[in-house]
């Protein structure tokens, strides 16, 4: 059961907020209501998501003080966290992506056929895409697509078509690109990678402990940001971590551990 | 030239490259799921340019409305996908005298500005009669009234009865001997909700809402109406010359009335 602490917290988490906005509109909990781009706890703290309010502000819209407060708090929230924590805890396509993953290995599909090689930084280049693409347009350009939008937006309000564009991306990270969608092109991972960069909760790891047996390096979504296992100690420097934990609870020589920013330090 | 600095540069233009290919699709996405000039916003919407800029699509007016007339576009549905309409004849507006969707916007993309009477102390107070979500628009020749039977269904169900809608009682000269009792709707003070709409007994409803912009022509300033006394009041700020163009006075009378005459 160890080597599955944080994989079941985290999809506690996940269907918990899920559930928590579902039942804001379905019996009226006060809760959370609204979604995952604007909600209201408990019907006092406005949150937003600070990525569609600055594709709003783009699209030239006022932005109000509500939803400004709002986004604020919530970028301020996972800056301070660190990582991508909102796509590795919170994010519903993350539950997609990694049924995707799970039938990819499962399938062995990768020795069947190699998965297409494509960049990770195609999310930046997304991300500044939405931004132009709403000032162009004048309409938020991301959430008039996001998969993660239809998604939460079905669950609560009713999906119909919008199954579409949850199953495309399914099958994409099925078949064409390994975690195709959440480590190479989603705008709101890349957002939050910059806006995670400097935060608090890192993956510790450490190098005199390590057999090199590389099971962390296997389950990682974002491999890149493991770069030194088998190197050297450190914590992970990235913000492209989703610190889902994976690489915790499957390291057998506890060389892999939660730790914090200040860690880099102090390994050596 | 370096290598390291021809391969950066390669990789650039390659993701430019990529980026404005993605960037067409994209967008061409967009523009096509933008046209949906029939749809109905809750009352105190922006214009509609300026509600699909700020509208977050967070769905906190769909759970604000105690009779769930609102809904957020789905994808299929044809209309600007995660944006809030309503369908009158389905579930209509019924104009609640808070207006719980209009504060619970979190953007302004439902304006309280739109919905409320000033107050002197910079208090605002709403009223949702001000609210121009869209305009009745009845068809005469399915309309039963107009056919001389009594039927004054969506004169009893507009909450601005005798405003909005008002009986006109006219001779009908088919019969020479009845009266018709036939519905007419005012501009001025239909909000647009849809109450007429749901009550129409017509198979396929005589008299529906259409969003001000489609429903309603426009014509010069200075057209006044004689016969109301203030209507000349209007002209105060109106140039002395006011031309009116349209897609015919371009053109010389002489030259349109001689074209495609075949």
């Amino acid at each position: 059961m160890k080597k599955y602490k944080y994989l079941i917290a985290r999809r506690i988490t996940q269907s918990t907020v899920l559930f928590l906005f579902f039942a804001g509109n379905a019996f009226g909990w006060k809760i959370l209501r609204g979604n995952l781009s604007s909600a209201k706890v408990f019907d006092v703290i406005s949150l937003s998501d600070p990525f569609a309010v600055l594709q709003s502000f783009s699209a030239g819209a006022s932005v109000t003080k509500d939803a400004l407060f709002g986004a604020f708090i919530i970028f301020l929230f996972y800056a301070v966290l660190g990582g991508r924590v909102f796509c590795g805890w919170v994010c519903p396509i993350n539950m997609i992506t990694d049924a995707a993953n799970k039938l990819r290995n499962y399938f062995q599909l990768d020795e069947v056929w190699k998965s297409w090689d494509i960049r990770r930084s195609i999310r930046y280049w997304a991300m500044g895409l939405s931004v132009v693409l709403s000032m162009i347009l004048g309409v938020a350009a991301f959430e008039w697509i996001s998969p993660i939008g239809m998604l939460h937006r079905g669950v609560i309000y009713g999906i119909g078509p919008g199954w579409a564009f949850v199953l495309t991306v399914f099958f994409f990270d099925l078949f064409a690109v390994k975690n195709g969608f959440c480590g190479h092109l989603c705008p709101l991972g890349g957002f939050y990678s910059l806006a995670g960069r400097f935060g608090f909760l890192r993956i510790g790891y450490d190098r005199d402990k390590c057999t090199s047996c590389m099971k962390c390096v296997d389950i990682c979504p974002e491999k890149q940001v493991l770069h030194m296992v088998g190197r050297q100690s450190g914590a992970v420097i990235s913000g492209e971590c989703i610190n889902c934990g994976r690489c915790v609870e499957v390291c057998d020589d506890d060389a892999v551990n939660f730790s914090n920013i200040y860690s880099k330090y102090i390994y050596k | 030239m370096m290598p390291e600095r021809r391969d950066f540069l390669l990789k650039t233009i390659k993701s430019l490259g990529l980026a404005t290919a993605g960037g067409l699709v994209w967008g061409g996405f967009i523009e096509e799921g933008r046209s949906a000039p029939l749809i109905l916003r809750p009352p105190g919407a922006a214009p509609e340019k300026a509600f699909l800029a700020s509208c977050i699509k967070c769905g906190m007016c769909v759970e604000a409305c105690p009779y769930d007339a609102l809904a957020l576009a789905k994808p299929g549905d044809n209309k600007p996908v995660g944006t809030p309409y309503f369908i009158p004849r389905d579930n209509p507006c019924r104009m609640c005298k808070d207006i719980p969707c209009v504060p619970a916007c979190p953007t302004g993309s439902l304006d309280k500005a739109l919905v409320s009477d000033k107050v002197e102390n910079g208090e605002i107070k709403l009223n949702i009669d001000l609210a121009r979500m869209g305009l009745a628009v009845i068809d005469r020749e399915t309309c039963i009234a107009y056919s001389g039977i009594q039927c004054d269904a969506c004169y009893r169900a507009c909450p601005l009865m005798d405003k909005a809608v008002t009986v006109e009682y006219m001779r009908n000269v088919r019969t020479g001997k009845h009266a018709m009792l036939a519905p007419v709707v005012h501009s001025k003070a239909c909000t647009g909700c849809g109450m007429c709409e749901k009550a129409c007994v017509t198979k396929k409803a005589s008299i529906f809402v259409l969003p001000l912009k489609i429903a309603m022509g426009e014509s010069s300033e200075r057209y006044v109406k004689g016969w109301d006394e203030r209507d000349e009041d209007r002209l105060k700020d109106v140039p002395e010359k006011v031309t009116t163009e349209t897609p015919r006075s371009e053109k010389k009378p002489v030259d349109y009335l001689n074209e495609d005459v075949f």
